[in-house]
């Protein structure tokens, strides 16, 4: 943003004033752009949470998660915590030109999101071996009589809530992981994801619910290459700065997920 | 005009304003772990200590702390707007099934 203005300033400077049009917001375009997506996307995410809160109200809500679960969870929060830290120390580094340390603090950012979404991974399978499913998901055997089990048929609202609202942030994070990667490393990053792709078709097994889930990387790359393809430019600061928008905001909305999915629900 | 290099940009801020969401993500499980206060109230101390962490990632690590007042307050104001709309069509209509049971 900063770089726009001076620009702008600049060329008033020079004699060039009314060449540029001085931005509405004080801000380039493609934050301005990023920040009226993420306004809308907040409410996605708002009507989640509301539709969350509006099953909780007139429902006897289940309180199933246990130790192992917050325990999980709150390292998942750190790792999203701790990921946005790394992502302001890109956006310092790639302000000073520092390609190197960018390079390096997005990669970090990027390893703190790939935990994240690891971990939640695990979680989701642990919980579905115990019995917390929906219709379309692979039922392991000899689940029928555990507590999970009971929670899925007496209030399907909970699995129905809980996986759809973590599996759209858990999309948004592999999103956020795959755009970094492209400013990161650009067309580089193409063959990394290609071979994760191909690692979670093969090494997952076929009856966990991730075996196809891992096809949003074949879309992620997929759409990372037509990109790259049309337009395969060098990522500059401003760039950073707004795929740390993004990222920021994906650690926005787990901050109201933690708590009112994980927290609101914990095993008294 | 906005101009970053005005304002405090210290690399020191942000390590403050994590160590502070740790912070506050730790009070948030030991409340909700220990079930200090009953569910209702619960959900509110949760909320507010929800919005005080989302202030804080908005604020320094989205940076519209430093942005200009027209983007920070249309940004805002639009959204806690819309999320206001959003809670008058969703809650009354939650307190009508309470009241007349669910069929």
């Amino acid at each position: 943003m900063a770089d726009a203005t001076l620009q702008h300033n600049a060329a008033a400077g020079h004699g060039l004033a009314g060449e540029f049009e001085a931005p509405l917001f004080g801000a380039y375009s493609k934050k301005v752009g990023m920040w009226l997506f993420l306004a809308s996307d907040s409410l996605t995410f708002g009507a989640l949470l509301f539709a969350f809160s509006y099953n909780r109200i007139y429902t006897a809500w289940p309180t199933p998660f246990g130790k192992e679960s917050i325990i999980n969870a709150t390292v998942m929060t750190a790792c999203l915590l701790s990921s946005s830290l790394t992502m302001v120390m890109g956006v310092f580094a790639a302000r000073r030109h520092d390609r190197a340390w960018t390079r390096n603090w997005l990669l970090a950012t990027m390893a703190f999101g790939t935990a994240f979404i690891v971990l939640h991974a695990m979680e989701w399978t642990h919980l579905i071996h115990e019995g917390l499913s929906l219709p379309g998901f692979p039922k392991p055997a000899g689940q029928l009589d555990s507590e999970y089990a009971k929670i899925s048929t007496g209030v399907p609202q909970f699995a129905a809530t809980f996986f759809g609202l973590t599996a759209m942030h858990m999309l948004h994070v592999t999103i956020g992981v795959i755009y970094l990667g492209v400013v990161a490393l650009r067309k580089w990053f193409l063959p990394i994801l290609a071979a994760l792709w191909l690692a979670g078709v093969f090494l997952i097994p076929a009856d966990n619910v991730f075996h196809y889930g891992v096809h949003a990387l074949l879309i992620g790359l997929i759409v990372a290459s037509i990109i790259l393809f049309l337009k395969p430019k060098d990522y500059d600061a401003q760039d950073v700065e707004v795929s740390g928008l993004y990222w920021h905001f994906v650690d926005l909305v787990w901050m109201f997920i933690f708590p009112l999915v994980y927290l609101m629900s914990t095993k008294v | 005009m906005h101009d970053v290099a005005k304002h405090d940009d210290s690399k020191g801020q942000y390590f403050w304003v994590w160590g502070a969401l740790l912070v506050l993500t730790g009070v948030e499980v030991w409340l909700g772990y220990r079930q200090v206060f009953e569910p209702a109230r619960m959900l509110e101390v949760l909320l507010v200590l929800s919005v005080i962490k989302s202030a804080l990632i908005i604020g320094y690590f989205m940076h519209l702390k430093f942005e200009t007042a027209l983007m920070r307050w249309m940004l805002v104001i639009s959204v806690a707007g819309l999320f206001v709309i959003m809670y008058l069509f969703f809650f009354p209509d939650a307190g009508r099934i309470l009241r007349l049971g669910v069929k």
